[in-house]
């Protein structure tokens, strides 16, 4: 039977949540995904935890470095996840029970830190600039209340793993 | 300005942190120096050794900070704050007086992944001063730095004990 486009787009959200639970650390951090169409925006709201510097007072760098490495990774796992979906059957399936593809693997990445962040909600975005077979190159922008003033940005290279 | 970490050391919960980074203190191995960072303190990141430029870092394994669930290994992120803390802390060490430092860039290359249940440490070296920026690089690795997990390098903005600022 084929899905409506209301079930399929629920079988979606709740692939998502279940992709983002799914990783621990992603948890520690408070962060969550909203989806538009393919596109993913992460939010990592504020917590006491994410603080570097408790007289500014400001994010973390690394917090702020993870939650970039975080965004690639789930924009990337999530591509993945929708082909997966989208060729039905059992592999659909696979996903509807939590069997996600390898997670792909970090091989280098550089963070240019441009703004302080502040004690508030963070949001990032990430764009794939090339897919090789095997090499995926990604930029990811984090910002805070304005979009077009970043904090933080990422370019990175990741192993996608069969 | 940039990803602050180790800023304003002063304000470490034992009040100590800014002594050993200038050498005038001992550092104990065993405590927890990162309590005036709350998400170093978080991870449970540990400071054992900051002087001449040099800082010596460690982050237990720990169940929440997973990246990959079936195979168990830590996240990169953690490696990723581990690095920059430990190459603020190394600029922080350097002999010159210094007030706070800011991460400008951080590049990291993931040589492989770290193993389940083991401590991470991080060594970091400040190899180069300037009047506004610092340089310094660091190893991730888990028993022996030439056999390393992650390696990083970057650039930081310094702020001055005569507040000028620097960028």
């Amino acid at each position: 039977m084929t899905p409506t486009p209301l079930e399929r787009e629920t079988a979606r959200d709740r692939a998502l949540a279940r992709l983002i639970e799914a990783v621990p650390y992603n948890r520690f951090l408070g962060v969550v995904a909203d989806r538009l169409g393919d596109e993913l925006t992460t939010r990592m709201p504020f917590a006491d935890a994410l603080v570097g510097n408790p007289i500014l007072p400001a994010l973390h760098g690394g917090a702020i470095g993870a939650f970039l490495e975080m965004t690639a990774l789930m924009q990337l796992a999530w591509d993945r996840a929708l082909i997966e979906m989208e060729a039905g059957a059992d592999r659909a399936q696979a996903i509807e029970e939590g069997r996600f593809p390898p997670m792909p693997k970090t091989i280098d990445i550089t963070i240019d830190y441009l703004r302080s962040g502040r004690p508030r909600e963070s949001f990032a975005r990430a764009n794939v600039q090339k897919e090789g077979r095997r090499v995926v190159h990604i930029h990811v922008e984090a910002w805070q209340e304005e979009r077009a003033r970043p904090i933080a940005m990422l370019r990175g290279n990741f192993l996608m793993r069969d | 300005m940039g990803g602050d970490n180790s800023s304003n050391t002063p304000e470490d919960g034992n009040g100590r942190l800014a002594e050993i980074m200038r050498g005038s203190a001992e550092v104990d191995v065993e405590g927890s120096l990162l309590s005036g960072l709350p998400h170093s303190r978080e991870i449970g990141m540990r400071l054992h050794m900051a002087h001449q430029g040099i800082g010596l870092l460690s982050v237990p394994y720990d169940a929440r900070l997973i990246g990959d669930p079936e195979t168990g290994v830590m996240h990169g992120g953690v490696i990723t704050s581990l690095l920059d803390t430990a190459c603020g802390i190394a600029v922080m060490a350097v002999p010159e007086t210094l007030v706070a430092t800011a991460t400008l860039d951080l590049r990291i290359d993931y040589m492989r992944p770290a193993r389940k249940a083991l401590r991470v440490w991080a060594r970091a070296e400040c190899y180069r001063l300037t009047r506004a920026i610092a340089f310094a690089r660091a190893v991730a690795y888990h028993e022996d730095p030439d056999d390393p997990i992650a390696s990083a390098a970057g650039a930081f903005v310094l702020t001055r004990p005569d507040g000028e600022a620097t960028l």
